[in-house]
């Protein structure tokens, strides 16, 4: 139970560093502890208790594992996350070019 | 079992055209792009007609596929019910036109086998979110078309263009963080991830705080794709710097798979709707229509001006939808799909402006009427149609919407729509001042008409504009009762599909 | 491998890289085809393939790793694995329904057990890893033309 917490409060750490930090970079960086903190509270919801990797191997049988599809889904999960990360870090090496700086109180030709 | 087939073929089909056009884009000549993506879009369209007949045909009410041969819950398996057909016909068709009216538009950005590729890429997503039966592969084709329109917003690498790319890019992906924690409470109450089984599940294991904790996240993370109004603060920034068939791309279909669609599948068929979630819907519905409207009076630059009324018009479809009557669902589903037409028809509208005239902005067109005539009648016809006026097909939606609240007792909410359509109807007023009639301005003296394969698509849209009112006749109502069915079915989904899937 | 001075990194770190990149990839390839058998499989596998290029961009600079492999060959090898992976799914119509195992299942724990798991592997690792390394070029081919 407490690990659930732990996991609940990193990603408010993570809204955290999303709300309130003025830099590009850092606003980059909590979504990253957003996403992070997402995963591993996924995997550790096919915790079972005294379970082994769940790896069929030849000479052992198949009771007393943890969950695997937590697992597989977890993989897919961060292949979205790294995509999502490649795709704002170029769009922020963009806007340094035309801006001229990465504080986002600066950034502000769409208003209204 | 037998034809039940073509289902893949709507994941399959944009996902193939997306990497040969990318792969031979390079080295074969700039017809070639053309004449396949047009193909391809429409082979789309013709197999979702194709879909429909056979689903009307075939006498179940469902039809399903088991992927790889795996029964369902251990498997994924696809649902072509009759709220499928209806959003994959609105989805391709709206791609169709879009498609035949970039071929022309995008020759002024660079590249234009990358944007093909990105736009199959996000029709892949949006189709494929529609057809499939389990949630996280619902969240799978969710992510792949929201990270291809971030990348189409910021296509054209202005100033402007990526920084609505940069706060569009980060708040959808906090949202979707919302859904997959919502996912994962749900996996870990269930242990299963088909959407017809977990209904069943969820009906026979009864917890007091886990389905109302997992519908706020939902509401959350789900209102923010559909741009609800407390979460709206990204659509008029990306809508308005997108390239316009993009903006009608993202307007027209994106909020609404993506938002809405996937709202009403979890909410209906796997929650069951209660009153709770009625009010809650239908309170936000009218704040949206009424707060959006007032702020779009003061915009002067014009595609700004669409997208808050795009904010306004999902305001009425929500509400209609969170009426739960068999009269509300109707005009809910009835507007969502007017709206992608007329949308769709007004961005591509202001494109064809953006190609001839070079300008966004209200105060400096004016007159354009007598150099533009094709452009200047449909948009007075998509005009009429978002304001409501008979007999174009947006009074019908509008007009059924309004019964259903006074149907229910609710007359206050039925007032709010009216003075939304009145305030809708003056915006339009200024735009057509501003931009067609008066005096034509010197330096548009030569301006010239848009090419025939924007005047096609525009035409086409505008067609369905004046049309659109006659699916309410009792020979074509099908194509909507059949969607408005499967939402009042509600937790009988999950016998249905089961049922369907182990023929 | 150009032993240019004014690129990349001290000569120590040149040394060590001549000798491991070719022990990474063949870990990586390792793991993409032992996928079925233990954890990895064409995700983590094809990340680690496309470490080992990664690496020779840092060691060596950009120039030495664009010519082993440029952009447009990167770009094509990409679109050649997605269409790779299509092809694997689509095959499973011939049985009967989309993506369905068609190869032969052979003996369990051996290399070619599992039918048309081992393709899909091989097509995934591709996409991902000339995937990767694509962006990293990209990226430092934008911090180039900054300058």
């Amino acid at each position: 139970m407490i690990l659930y917490l732990l996991c609940l409060s990193l990603f408010c750490i993570g809204i955290y560093g999303v709300l309130r930090k003025r830099n590009l970079v850092k606003i980059i960086i909590g979504l990253g502890i957003i996403e992070y903190s997402m995963n591993l509270f996924f995997v550790l919801l096919g915790y079972r208790l005294h379970g082994r990797a769940p790896i069929d191997a030849q000479n052992q049988d198949i009771l007393n594992m943890v969950d695997p599809l937590p697992q597989a889904l977890v993989l897919t999960s961060i292949v979205i996350g790294l995509g999502v990360t490649a795709l704002v870090i170029s769009i922020a090496i963009r806007i340094y070019e035309k801006y001229g700086t990465f504080d986002i109180t600066k950034i502000k030709k769409l208003k209204g | 079992m037998f034809n039940a087939h073509f289902i893949p073929l709507f994941v399959i089909i944009p996902l193939l055209g997306a990497f040969l056009v990318s792969l031979l884009g390079k080295y074969l000549k700039r017809a070639f792009v053309d004449i396949f993506s047009s193909l391809i879009c429409f082979l789309l369209l013709a197999i979702s007609f194709f879909g429909l007949i056979t689903l009307r045909n075939s006498g179940t009410s469902v039809l399903a596929y088991k992927i790889g041969g795996w029964i369902p819950p251990f498997g994924i398996c696809m649902v072509f019910d009759g709220l499928s057909a209806f959003m994959l016909l609105t989805v391709n068709l709206i791609a169709f036109f879009v498609c035949i009216f970039s071929l022309n538009y995008m020759e002024k950005y660079t590249d234009k086998p990358k944007f093909f590729t990105l736009f199959f890429l996000m029709l892949t997503g949006m189709n494929g979110l529609v057809v499939t039966g389990d949630l996280f592969n619902l969240f799978v084709f969710l992510e792949i078309a929201s990270i291809a329109s971030y990348a189409l917003v910021a296509f054209g690498t202005e100033a402007e263009e990526l920084e609505a790319s940069f706060k569009y890019a980060i708040m959808g992906s906090v949202a979707s963080s919302f859904i997959f924690l919502g996912i994962a409470f749900l996996y870990g109450f269930t242990s299963t991830l088909n959407m017809a089984d977990m209904s069943r599940v969820l009906s026979t294991k009864p917890s007091t705080w886990l389905v109302p904790f997992v519908s706020v996240l939902f509401l959350m993370g789900f209102g923010l794709k559909a741009a609800l109004v407390p979460f709206h603060a990204w659509l008029p920034d990306a809508h308005s710097s997108a390239p316009a068939s993009i903006s009608a791309m993202l307007s027209g279909v994106l909020i609404k798979t993506l938002g809405i669609y996937a709202m009403m599948r979890i909410f209906f068929n796997i929650f069951g709707m209660t009153s709770a979630y009625s009010s809650v819907l239908m309170f936000l519905g009218a704040l949206s229509m009424i707060v959006a409207v007032i702020l779009a009076l003061s915009q002067w630059d014009l595609k700004r001006l669409l997208a808050y009324h795009s904010i306004s018009q999902i305001g009425y479809v929500v509400l209609g939808i969170g009426l739960g009557t068999p009269l509300g669902i109707l005009g809910g589903l009835f507007h969502l799909f007017n709206h992608s037409v007329f949308k769709s028809l007004l961005f591509l509208n202001s494109g064809a402006i953006d190609y001839s005239a070079n300008t966004r902005d209200l105060k400096e067109m004016s007159g354009l009427k007598e150099k533009m005539p094709v452009t200047a009648n449909t948009n007075l016809i998509a005009s009429m149609s978002i304001a409501g006026i008979p007999p174009f097909n947006g009074f019908w939606s509008k007009l059924i919407i309004i019964f259903a609240c006074l149907q229910k007792g609710y007359v206050g909410y039925g007032l709010v729509c009216v003075v939304g359509s009145i305030l809708t109807l003056a915006s339009f007023m200024k735009v057509q001042k501003y931009a067609f009639l008066g005096e034509l301005k010197e330096k548009y003296k030569n301006l010239k008409e848009v090419p025939w394969a924007m005047k096609l698509s525009m035409i086409s849209l505008a067609a369905i504009c004046v049309l659109g009112g006659l699916l309410l006749l009792p020979s074509l109502k099908f194509f909507l009762n059949d969607a408005v069915n499967v939402l009042l079915e509600g937790r009988n989904y999950a016998g249905i599909v089961l049922g369907a899937a182990s023929r | 491998m150009i032993d240019n001075p004014k690129h990349g990194m001290s000569l120590i770190v040149k040394t060590i890289t001549r000798l491991t990149i070719g022990l990474i990839l063949i870990f990586g390839i390792y793991i993409v085809l032992h996928g079925h058998l233990s954890p990895g499989g064409g995700f983590a596998g094809g990340v680690i393939i496309a470490l080992s290029f990664v690496h020779l961009m840092l060691a060596f600079g950009k120039d030495v790793a664009a010519a082993k492999v440029s952009a447009d060959l990167a770009s094509n090898l990409e679109s050649i694995g997605a269409l790779m992976f299509l092809g694997v799914a689509l095959l499973g119509f011939l049985g009967g329904s989309f993506f369905l195992n068609i190869l032969e299942k052979g003996v369990p724990f051996k290399l070619f057990s599992a039918g048309t798991i081992l393709l899909s592997n091989m097509a995934i690792s591709l996409k991902v890893g000339i995937g990767l390394f694509a962006i990293f070029l990209a990226l430092v081919i934008l911090e180039k033309s900054k300058e």
